[in-house]
């Protein structure tokens, strides 16, 4: 945190003053660890095991908040007799099938229910009563069990109410379900898993069971390189049910924070740039025949919480894109959403540019050539476009890859062959143009304009605004010569909502119209102050329904700068956080079920019993008048069917979810299991060496590596992880070019401990070579005590820290971290594993030219790589039909 | 003679400054003012880097970006900026920047020079014809399916959230779905 | 003036700004308290520093020195970010030498492979230490200045005014920490200003509006003084009893720091030197001994005239 987000952790060294002990958990010792009172060195990829001895500790103790797990969590709701544990399948829970590579989740439902994931999926689910097999296409599999889309902002429904036991006894209860299912993850387990001593393991455990309860809380902040796992869903998993278990959830000085990395990420996932997302994390429609609105949105409406409206939320979405265009005759032009048919992520793209079937990109201030994992992957996608479009302040890998990128030094491409017609279009910075940005505490800040762009820089709210009014006029102007069916298809663009209003000699589109749009307007055309509002008859019009109420009573809220030290410490007043300005979510669960703080020290929203309302430091995330006594009517849904004592108002049961009937892909608990590539045997599971249901890409240009105990596993032999250095930032596209940062640090490296570099000969500031079955990268070495060999079973394991923000162009330059990672992603979120993998290092520059593909090939082959290595139990349709010929062909590559 | 009297060594003789090391010394140059003071315009700002958030002040003068430090009246950062927030004027006025579109036609060896108006004219050109050539209406089984899978779009979690929403609105119209951004990587 | 001559050029001086003859009612002499132990090592100081200065950058080389890539204070860099590891003993707090990594081969030292499992007692402590211009009370620097280019401000601190300054470098050995340099670029020596300018509208210091974690405070000297007694204090209660300050004491070599620092281990250990002098401090005393022997010398010539009349 002190690494990454520095102005952040002022807050950490702010609680330190006050007393606060601070534990750092990460596999390199970093400037978090300078400052933290304990750091714990683990093996990376083993955090589940860690968390996971954390709850076993907490159960095994009875060291749990009684009254908050039973009353606000779902430890006593019944699990069906079909259920079976990894305890009970040696590492797999019921529902797997390994031909598919997938589970099929009914089995693990609650008793008297039939949880469905979510409604992009639900229709499908509720007509063949258990998933249907996925079909195969070059899309992948579509999983018809999956449907996490709603992750950022709720879980998933069921309809029913499950059977529960309040005295936590039911051997099938969640609670019991919970204890037999972590017994194994014992202290003793989690030395041999992760690397770190016993005693090292019960002092943190002490110390976070002795901070939680009515009078203290304990926060977890993760970079998101917790999620960079292929079980990454299931890292936070494990956290959520230590945090409710311990009743750190919707308290202050509580939570799991998500340290999030780019100035409006959590933006750009509200409003998602994303495929599976349409605005407010409502799931873009699957296809499926004689899908319409209605059955979209009815099974939600038909369940408790505040995903019950939403009907209204899409209907109000549809009226802000297609305005007077959609109408209850049309279905609010529900039919102009496109639909998906599996995976439709960056990876997934990735691999259809290769095939052909991506002509056009477009990349906006990202930087794929160097970020994203299998680089050399993302550049053969790049160089078999017909076209693409980079948006960014300089000329970064991604616009230069026909001329000078790697593959160009190697041989493997020549400029001349590459087809890819290139605009590259210089961007307005954040000083040259007004917007907001929501930061990673859901807060929207507003910036202000200080400058014109110059030249040909432009906002990208320009760019897409002008493209889109291009694309109209043209398709208005051939309109005549358009077939029937193309007029059809240009309906949706033609009767788009696109008239907004423009300034300056530049024709700048109005970044606060498009605000108040997102905002929302009733019929009388004003800003709506809050999602409540929304309707589901077309009366409303709301681009993203969590953001309504930014632009209430006509202000941009998300432009308030009262000053902190003129308000209270929550400071309500200095931008708008989503929803309704709530700073912590679920803060209901802040007072106890009659609706007092559970302790006047940790006092944060409250039931007042004179006024006979909700109030408190923050505004309530509850209905404000509702009682905490509230009993709904069982026929009730949506919001009235939540209960007074019910403060997770976004699950279908208003509970924090220790079990996860319905939802996840990998398995209602967490399970350790160990990266796609580990140098270890899984010792918590020693029959399932990685996740069964990960999703993977078994193709020439990312073969995989042997696992554990594997023949050929010892030919890469040492743990690395990706890191972030304080002085740049991601891929480099905005630090890389600036002196003041680049000097700081100038050059690409890699961390080893002094025993790694004795035995392999590396050299503090020589080079080295490492290499994995994608390719070799060179950097120079630091030899650092922080890094430490672990010692794992009488075995010495070595790790390697690799910064990844180098790359080729720039004020400093070097290889890119990046190249030397497979694809291999979690199934749920399709986020690449990039925290945990395996290498080989060597003193020395790597080949160059044409010298360097044979001599990774040379490693493949040592490690006897084929195109099934590291697939086994996987999803993977592209492996059928391949044959043993081809397997033999791999090492040409 | 007054010329005369603002001699240093004059002033050191006569003043209290005996050895000349401080006032007498002092050359006008040391009392100019800060340039945040002369700025034409502070504009209040968010920081364009992490996710924290912080405020920023950005000070203006002629048009130009003279200086950006933190905000102290916001209650994330108190004023604080990290080495990557504190380059932040660096960012915005570094000479490496880009101001001109360039565009390499295919199979080209070198950048060339393109007006932006016909870039986005091209461009929206290229999208149409992609549109076009890679359209699903439906699937074998007669589902809607009203995509274009030959185009896709990367990047959003660097912009403001009304450029995400305009991209993903227009996308969506045009029925481009594979659009993601770094929030998946 | 001061009341003892002496003063000019070493020990105690209340108020070097009065000395350097500033009305008594100019500002409060102001000053760094780098507090070591909070430090994140982020650099923040280093860039904000050198984007309010308009500094260019000098240099792109890794030095291997832990994170430090700055290397050392000069013209061009005003903040520099010092990274110290080291392996400590929990219980007495004592530091173990782990032979930081330098061009021999890592591993082949026998003092390179401590076995954590071996002494649990021990663990990994990474120091960082922003240092800056010293800003003396009595400062070698402006003592030796021959064109008046480096002053004595208001606020007490010391600044070189470029305008002024020829580049004749003689304040660049003068200085006792090998703070100040000479700019390759402008020929003129450079340093920390303590944002003169930014003091005079009523702002603090660059570095220290940006640092993260207060490590680098600004202020009113006599209350960064105080303050950082109590923090050492709170550090000794708390069990981290090697917390020391550094250049606080009025008493020093320098007549105590403008810019001082609570530090984690012996200042060498951060580059600092142990015990500063000003190097300008015998000049009186040196001056006192010329003119005594320019005076014998004198009579002994003259005794020759008479004596050669006699």
């Amino acid at each position: 945190m002190a690494e990454a987000h520095p102005v952040g952790f002022q807050w950490v060294m702010e609680a330190k003053r006050r007393g606060a002990k601070v534990f750092h958990v990460d596999p390199r010792f970093t400037r978090t660890s300078a400052m933290a009172d304990q750091h714990l060195a683990l093996r990376v990829g083993t955090d589940i095991a860690f968390l996971g001895g954390l709850v076993h500790y907490v159960l095994e103790r009875d060291r749990y908040f009684h009254d908050y797990v039973v009353n606000y969590t779902n430890a006593p709701f019944i699990v069906g007799e079909q259920f079976r544990d990894t305890e009970d399948l040696e590492g797999l829970f019921s529902g797997f099938d390994a031909s598919a590579g997938g589970y099929k989740t009914e089995s693990w439902q609650y008793e008297g229910t039939e949880a469905s994931p979510s409604a992009g999926r639900r229709d499908q689910w509720q007509k063949s009563g258990q998933p249907q097999e996925g079909e195969t296409s070059s899309h992948g599999r579509e999983r018809a069990s999956s449907g996490p889309e709603r992750a950022g902002s709720g879980g998933p429904v069921y309809p029913g109410s499950p059977e529960s036991d309040p005295t936590l006894t039911h051997p099938r209860c969640v609670f019991q379900v919970l204890k037999r299912h972590f017994a194994r993850y014992t202290p003793e387990m989690v030395a041999q898993v992760c690397g770190i001593s016993e005693e090292a393991f019960t002092e943190v455990a002490e110390a976070l069971v002795t901070n939680s309860g009515p009078e203290r809380t304990s926060a977890f902040a993760y970079s998101v390189g917790w999620t960079q796992h292929t079980v990454g869903v299931q890292y936070i998993r494990t956290a959520s049910i230590l945090q409710l278990l311990l009743g750190n959830i919707g308290r202050p000085g509580g939570g799991i924070l998500a340290l999030r990395g780019h100035a409006s990420i959590q933006g750009s996932t509200d409003i998602p740039t994303l495929f599976n997302l349409l605005p407010g994390y409502i799931p873009m429609p699957q296809a499926h025949t004689n899908e319409d609105l209605q059955s979209f949105a009815e099974a939600d409406g038909a369940t408790k919480g505040y995903w019950g409206n939403m009907r209204s939320y899409l209907v109000s979405l549809l009226k802000a894109w297609w305005g007077d265009n959609a109408t209850a005759d049309n279905d609010y032009c529900f039919d102009y959403l496109p639909r998906l048919t599996g995976d439709h992520g960056t990876y997934q793209t990735v691999v259809d540019q290769i095939e052909g079937l991506v002509k056009g990109y477009f990349v906006i201030g990202q930087n794929p050539a160097v970020g994203s994992s299998n680089a050399r992957q993302q550049r053969l996608g790049l160089a078999n476009l017909e076209w693409l479009v980079v948006r960014d302040f300089n000329m970064i890998e991604t616009a230069t890859f026909w001329k000078d990128g790697p593959e160009i030094e190697s041989g493997e491409l020549a400029t001349e062959d590459i087809g890819t017609e290139v605009f590259f279009l210089p961007a307005a910075a954040h000083t040259e143009k007004e917007g907001t940005f929501t930061n990673t505490q859901r807060m929207l800040q507003w910036h202000r304009k200080a400058v014109e762009p110059q030249g040909d820089q432009r906002s990208d709210l320009w760019f897409y605004y002008h493209l889109g009014r291009r694309i109209r006029e043209k398709l208005t102007g051939r309109r005549p010569e358009r077939t029937a069916e193309q007029r059809e298809r240009d309906r949706s663009v033609l009767e788009l909502t696109w008239d907004y209003p423009t300034e300056g000699p530049m024709a700048e589109p109005s970044p606060d119209a498009v605000l108040r749009e997102i905002n929302g307007t009733g019929p009388d055309g004003e800003s709506l102050s809050g999602y409540t509002q929304l309707a589901d008859d077309g009366s409303t019009r709301c681009g993203c329904w969590i953001y309504c109420g930014v632009y209430a009573d006509g202000v941009n809220q998300a432009d308030r700068r009262k000053p902190g030290n003129e308000q209270s410490w929550v400071a309500p007043e200095w931008g708008w956080a989503w929803p309704m300005n709530r700073r912590i979510l679920y803060n209901r669960a802040s007072a106890d079920p009659d609706g007092r703080p559970w302790s006047e020290r940790k006092a944060y929203v409250w039931w007042d019993t004179e006024q006979e309302q909700w109030t408190g430091h923050d505004v309530p995330d509850f209905d404000k008048k509702k009682a905490p006594d509230y009993e709904p009517d069982p026929a009730a849904t949506g919001p009235e069917a939540i209960k007074g004592a019910e403060p997770f108002i976004m699950q279908s049961d208003g509970r924090g979810w220790l079990y996860v009937p319905a939802g996840l892909v990998d398995g209602p608990l967490p399970a350790h299991y160990e990266p796609q590539e580990s140098p270890v045997s899984n010792p918590v599971y020693p029959n399932q060496q990685r996740n069964p249901a990960r999703q993977i890409f078994a193709r020439p240009e990312n073969r995989y590596q042997p696992s554990g105990a594997e023949r050929g596993s010892e030919v890469f032999p040492y743990l690395f992880t990706t890191f972030r250095l304080t002085e740049h930032h991601t891929a480099g596209g905005m630090s890389r070019w600036l002196s003041h940062l680049s000097e700081l640090a100038p050059a690409m490296f890699v961390e080893v401990s002094p025993e790694l570099a004795a035995e392999r000969g590396l050299r503090h500031l020589d080079w080295a070579t490492l290499v994995t079955a994608r390719t070799a990268i060179e950097a120079r070495v630091l030899v650092t005590e922080r890094m430490q060999p672990l010692r794992l079973d009488g075995r010495t394991l070595h790790q390697i820290g690799i910064p990844w923000h180098w790359g080729p162009n720039g004020m400093t330059t070097g290889d890119a971290a990046n190249e030397l990672l497979g694809v291999a992603l979690d199934p749920n979120v399709h986020i690449m594993e990039t925290k945990a993998s395996t290498c080989d290092i060597r003193p020395g520059r790597r080949p160059r030219g044409v010298e360097l593909a044979p001599f990774v090939a040379e490693y493949r082959r040592r490690a006897g790589i084929t195109e099934l290595t590291g697939t086994e139990h996987a999803d993977d349709p592209s492996l059928t039909g391949r044959d043993e010929r081809e397997r033999g062909n791999e090492n040409e590559r | 003679m007054r010329e005369w009297l603002r001699w240093p060594v004059l002033r050191q003789l006569s003043g209290s400054d005996f050895l000349g090391r401080g006032r007498a010394a002092r050359s006008p140059s040391a009392d100019e003012p800060a340039r945040i003071e002369n700025a034409d315009s502070v504009v209040r700002s968010v920081c364009p880097y992490c996710a924290v958030g912080c405020g920023q002040r950005v000070f203006v003068r002629d048009g130009e970006v003279t200086q950006i430090e933190g905000d102290p009246d916001s209650p994330v950062s108190r004023g604080r900026l990290c080495p990557k927030g504190s380059a932040s004027r660096q960012l915005v006025t570094s000479p490496s920047r880009q101001t001109k579109v360039r565009y390499r036609r295919p199979h080209g060896t070198e950048w060339e020079d393109l007006d932006l108006d016909t870039a986005v004219d091209m461009i929206a050109d290229r999208v149409l014809a992609t549109r076009d050539e890679t359209w699903e209406q439906t699937d074998e089984q007669g589902s809607l399916l009203r995509r274009a899978m030959g185009i896709a779009s990367l990047g959003g979690a660097t912009l403001d959230n009304e450029e995400n929403y305009l991209m993903k609105k227009l996308y969506t119209a045009l029925g481009a779905i594979q659009v993601e951004n770094q929030a998946r990587i | 003036m001061s009341a003892d001559g002496d003063n000019r050029l070493s020990g105690p001086l209340a108020d070097p700004a009065v000395e350097a003859g500033y009305p008594p009612e100019h500002p409060e002499r102001v000053g760094f308290f780098t507090d070591t132990s909070v430090c994140i090592g982020c650099k923040a100081c280093e860039v904000a520093c050198k984007e309010w200065n308009l500094l260019p950058e000098d240099g792109l080389e890794l030095s291997g020195m832990s994170y430090d890539n700055t290397q050392d204070l000069g013209a061009t860099t005003w903040r520099h970010v010092a990274f110290v590891e080291q392996r400590i003993d929990t219980t007495t707090r004592e530091t173990v030498d782990i032979g930081m990594p330098d061009m021999t081969r890592p591993g082949d030292s026998s003092t390179a492979a401590v076995d954590p499992t071996e002494d649990a007692a021990t663990q990994i402590r990474w120091l960082m230490s922003s240092d800056v211009c010293k800003h003396c009370t009595h400062a070698a620097c402006l003592d030796v200045c021959p064109t008046g280019a480096l002053i004595r401000t208001e606020y007490g601190t010391v600044m070189v005014q470029d305008d002024v300054c020829n580049g004749c470098g003689y304040c660049v050995p003068a200085c006792p920490y090998g703070v100040i340099d000479t700019r390759p670029d402008t020929g003129g020596a450079s340093k920390c200003t303590m944002c003169q300018d930014r003091l005079g509208a009523g702002e603090t210091p660059a570095c220290a509006a940006a640092c993260p974690t207060e490590s680098i405070q600004y202020g009113p000297l006599d209350e960064l003084r105080d303050r950082a007694a109590q923090r050492v204090d709170e550090l000794h209660e708390q069990g981290v009893t090697e917390a020391r300050l550094y250049g606080h004491e009025p008493t020093d070599g320098v007549g105590g720091d403008g810019a001082f620092f609570l530090l984690l281990d012996e200042p060498e250990v951060y580059g600092l030197p142990p015990d500063p002098v000003v190097t300008t401090r015998d000049l009186p005393s040196m001056w006192k001994h010329a003119a005594g022997a320019a005076l014998t010398a004198a009579v002994t010539i003259a005794a020759c005239f008479v004596g050669g009349k006699r």
